[in-house]
């Protein structure tokens, strides 16, 4: 549970839902989890965006706590992925995958076959 | 609006506890309706057992509380997440009597917890593969 010196577990998955709905920003952000940090330049080369509108989402991404920017070779910003938000929506998700109805059902056809037996 | 941290259900079974309590703490019973197979190693606190799905998929569930057969608990990986991580829901049997059979609730909590260590976890694997990348660039070098 949220504790009062850790941001909200809500704000967090909210963030983080709010970018992924986005499949530019979800581009950006898998080319980071699958080829590591990099630059806004490094991005633009990689994905068919304009390097304005990548500049664009990794503000929107930076504020959400999804990248964070930090100084690369010859003082060019390089923008790495953060995990720590998405593991926090990621757990907001397993409740919602957790199928308890199914396995229950069967429990009750499981005994009343083994009683029929 | 939030998503649950709690999910809850109540099953009424026309079976006795005694019944129920074996389809939930015995390999027959658990591979019965709950995976395709279970294995038991140790059947109280602390102890372990695995329940196997087919696709091999498998989950071991990490035994809490044994106190028959009333009450049966177990903690076990979230789903998206990692065997290894941590964090694990918490899941509860509970078995009442009644008249026509048993009354089982089932609840499940801890999907909302957040990590104790969050930011420093994830540091710390970034910091791993910082340092260990190098290294591994230096060992073959030093083999070259």
């Amino acid at each position: 549970m949220p504790r009062p010196d850790q941001p909200d577990a809500e704000a967090i998955a909210q963030a983080v839902f709010t970018a992924l709905a986005d499949p530019t920003r979800r581009g950006i952000l898998a080319e980071l989890a699958s080829h590591g940090p990099a630059t806004a330049t490094d991005l633009a080369d990689r994905l068919p965006i304009s390097r304005q509108a990548i500049a664009k989402h990794l503000r929107l991404l930076t504020d959400a706590g999804l990248v964070r920017a930090e100084a690369g070779e010859r003082r060019r910003i390089r923008y790495r992925l953060q995990t720590g938000p998405v593991s926090v929506a990621q757990s907001f998700l397993a409740a919602l995958t957790r199928d308890w109805d199914g396995p229950l059902d069967r429990l009750r056809d499981h005994l009343d076959q083994t009683q029929e037996e | 609006m939030p998503v649950p941290d709690r999910i809850e259900r109540v099953l009424e079974l026309r079976h006795p506890p005694e019944k129920v309590w074996a389809a939930l703490t015995t390999p027959e019973g658990l591979g019965g309706w709950f995976g395709s197979s279970a294995e038991i190693d140790d059947l109280r606190p602390g102890g372990q057992a695995r329940v196997r799905w087919e696709q091999d998929e498998e989950s071991t569930l990490y035994i809490q509380v044994v106190e028959p057969p009333r009450l049966f608990a177990y903690t076990w990986a979230i789903e998206g997440l990692p065997p290894s991580d941590p964090r694990r829901t918490y899941v509860e049997f509970t078995l009442e009597p009644t008249a026509t059979g048993t009354r089982v609730t089932v609840v499940e909590t801890g999907f909302a917890q957040l990590p104790d260590e969050l930011t420093a976890a994830y540091e710390g694997n970034v910091t791993g593969w910082r340092t260990k990348l190098p290294e591994l660039a230096e060992y073959l070098d030093a083999a070259a």
